[in-house]
């Protein structure tokens, strides 16, 4: 691992204003010693991809309770590819049904993290991951 | 398996406040306890309480097409609900139609979608609106889809007089907790004074607004922050209805409530309780209110839907039965019971029949019906009560030291005080000192699966071809005089009701409508602060 701390983007995407898991990691992420840049609410996939290249992140991480991650999380990577940017790593936390979760892997998403999942669970995944790439 | 309690271990509620082992004569000292019916009603706002009436069973219930959600309140009034609540989806939450960009993927998904005067009469077909009462759940558009609403009552020629039911209309929790909002805060507080003075017109037996602790909860505040930041909402709401030139007890019957039902029973059940002697002390001696029925608080409760677990998801039907439990014992109105599958998604048919039963089998079968606060007098929750109102009491000092509350939204205060407890309870959970079975402790490897709902694509499309075909067949000069007229009211002084109910009638959409406003109040941002 390099000594530079992990940059990670936390974003709300869509019209979901509930922000209350986004804040709680983006918080867990910044105690663990990660840079964190959160987007704020209601930020298109353009917006995202954006920011993330903006702020030269290695992580971006989702934050979606709507029920609308199957049309926001596809055009993310869709967005990422057509950018070169497939070196960064995409997570997804909220309410996504396991089927959800298993198409949203195949397309590239690194982990989906379902409700229940421990903050230290979330932050070990991200330092081996990008740990194992840099 | 769970850790042995040790001795050191401090014992507090869900919400951090500490706990003795042992309560007992000297923790109430000679507090006097008003029956229940008499002021300040801590005890209850009825002398005999659920044997007069019992609380309305009010499950919130929408998804996909106003078609679909039809359906589903037949089958709950079949069922023996008997209130009927809506949940709108998020586009029609943030005043978008179906076919807007910022739609996709989003219609359909959480709640009905309704664009038009013509979704509103199919959500409502059959439904007798002088007999049922109506919640909805809505805020920033609150007053359009009351317009709405309003025109089906006068359809079906029921009198507005007759109407009962429940606008969310609750704008200042948006800021602080859900961030539903469109405009920014004092245009929208402008359109809530609206429906308060309309209301207290022409609709006497409906609630225009239900100021709302429930979402406040949720965003992860303690329980102590979702009773003052509600009540300090609700006096916001009567400070500019009376600048309006209302007097109090003409719109203060009027006003309804809406707090959680989280898991730490007495910490639930003191809530209720301090909520009602604090509201009642508010209306007579800050605002002067001179009639009881302005006194009383009156609250719909929801079981808490961040409590509810996506491991093991049968034990949340055991959750939301303590939570419902401490909602009645705590003396609220209406209730709505949450499905043990919405961790996952909004509830099957099969699940939501289940929380419906739940209350029944309280209600009919658990003997708490047929005693008024039964628990009054215990020395641990008469304890509880007063340190809970002594704590409300305290943080509505400080948000009336800071100016009110849009001001201390504005700084930021109460949005940092909730970031700050939901962030200390989930440390709390992650160490292992507050347990979620199922979670962190008593977890099992086995995954249950169960079916959930799935809403797919064909309420987005069959939503899309709706509008296309209203905006060719109405007429269109009808529709442009009335946005015309309604973007006129907005930029003066006058009520906007009357403006809106001509521009639902001539079949403006809701996102024709909200973009009408949008140019005269602006847009709402917020910093991202973490």
């Amino acid at each position: 691992m390099s000594s530079q701390p992990i940059r990670v983007l936390v974003a709300k995407p869509g019209l979901d204003g509930h922000d209350r898991g986004a804040k709680v990691i983006a918080r867990a992420l910044r105690d663990a010693g990660m840079e964190v840049i959160y987007t704020g609410l209601r930020q298109t996939p353009e917006m995202i991809v954006n920011a993330a290249l903006q702020e030269d992140v290695q992580v971006i991480g989702l934050s979606i309770l709507s029920g609308a991650h199957n049309a926001i999380v596809p055009r993310v990577m869709e967005l990422l590819r057509e950018k070169d940017m497939t070196d960064v790593r995409v997570i997804v936390g909220g309410t996504i049904p396991d089927q959800d979760a298993e198409s949203m892997k195949r397309d590239g998403v690194a982990a989906v993290f379902q409700p229940g999942a421990s903050l230290d669970g979330i932050v070990q995944f991200i330092r081996a991951g990008v740990g194992a790439k840099s | 398996m769970a850790k042995v309690p040790s001795a050191e271990r401090t014992f507090t509620t869900i919400s951090g406040v500490p706990v003795e082992p042992l309560y007992g004569p000297e923790d109430i000292g000679d507090l006097a306890l008003p029956e229940p019916g008499d002021f300040p009603y801590t005890r209850g706002i009825h002398r005999s309480m659920y044997r007069g009436k019992l609380w309305t069973m009010r499950q919130f219930a929408g998804f996909a097409t106003p078609e679909e959600t039809n359906l589903r309140y037949h089958y709950l009034l079949e069922q023996g609900q008997n209130g009927l609540s809506v949940a709108f989806d998020l586009p029609t939450l943030m005043g978008y139609d179906a076919d807007s960009p910022v739609a996709e993927g989003e219609v359909g998904k959480c709640g009905a979608s309704i664009c038009s005067l013509q979704d509103m009469e199919i959500l409502l077909r059959g439904i007798p609106l002088g007999e049922i009462s109506i919640s909805m759940t809505i805020n920033s558009p609150a007053a359009v889809i009351w317009a709405m609403y309003l025109a089906v009552a006068e359809q079906q020629g029921v009198d507005w007089a007759r109407l009962s039911g429940t606008l969310q209309n609750d704008i200042l929790k948006e800021y602080i907790a859900q961030k539903e909002y469109i405009f920014p805060p004092r245009p929208s507080m402008r359109l809530v004074t609206d429906t308060i003075e309309f209301g207290a017109r022409h609709t006497p037996r409906f609630n225009p607004i239900s100021i709302s602790g429930y979402h406040i909860r949720e965003a992860g505040s303690t329980a102590v922050q979702e009773l003052a930041f509600t009540l300090r909402d609700g006096i916001e709401y009567v400070e500019w209805a009376l600048e309006r030139g209302l007097g109090v007890d003409e719109f203060a019957p009027r006003l309804s409530f809406f707090f959680n039902a989280h898991n730490d029973f007495f910490e639930e059940i003191a809530k209720y309780r301090a909520s009602r002697a604090l509201w009642a002390t508010i209306m007579r001696d800050r605002f002067g209110a001179q009639e009881e029925r302005s006194w009383k608080l009156r609250f719909h409760a929801q079981t808490a839907g961040c409590s509810l677990t996506w491991q093991q998801p049968f034990n949340n039907v055991v959750r939301t039965t303590l939570q419902a439990l401490a909602a009645v014992l705590g003396g609220c109105q209406s209730l709505h019971t949450n499905s043990l599958d919405e961790a996952y998604a909004l509830p099957s048919e099969h699940a939501v029949t289940l929380a419906l039963r739940t209350q029944q089998v309280i209600a009919h079968e658990s003997g708490l019906a047929a005693v008024a606060d039964p628990l009054g007098g215990s020395y641990f929750l008469e304890r509880l009560t007063l340190d809970t109102e002594a704590a409300a009491r305290d943080y509505i000092r400080r948000i009336d030291e800071m100016g009110g509350m849009i001001a201390a939204i504005e700084n930021g205060f109460p949005q940092r005080e909730i970031a700050d407890a939901s962030y200390t309870y989930q440390r709390a959970v992650e160490s292992g000192e507050k347990i979620i079975v199922g979670v962190n402790g008593f977890a099992s490897e086995e995954h249950e699966r169960i079916d959930i709902l799935q809403i797919d694509r064909s309420a987005h499309d069959l939503q899309v071809e709706k509008l296309r075909r209203l905006r060719e067949s109405r007429n269109n000069s009808r529709v442009n005089a009335a946005l015309h007229a309604l973007r006129r009211a907005a930029e003066g002084r006058d009520n906007t009701m009357p403006f809106l109910l001509d521009a639902v009638r001539a079949y403006a959409t809701l996102g024709e409508i909200c973009d009408a406003l949008r140019d005269v109040f602006g847009s709402h941002r917020e910093a991202a602060l973490v």
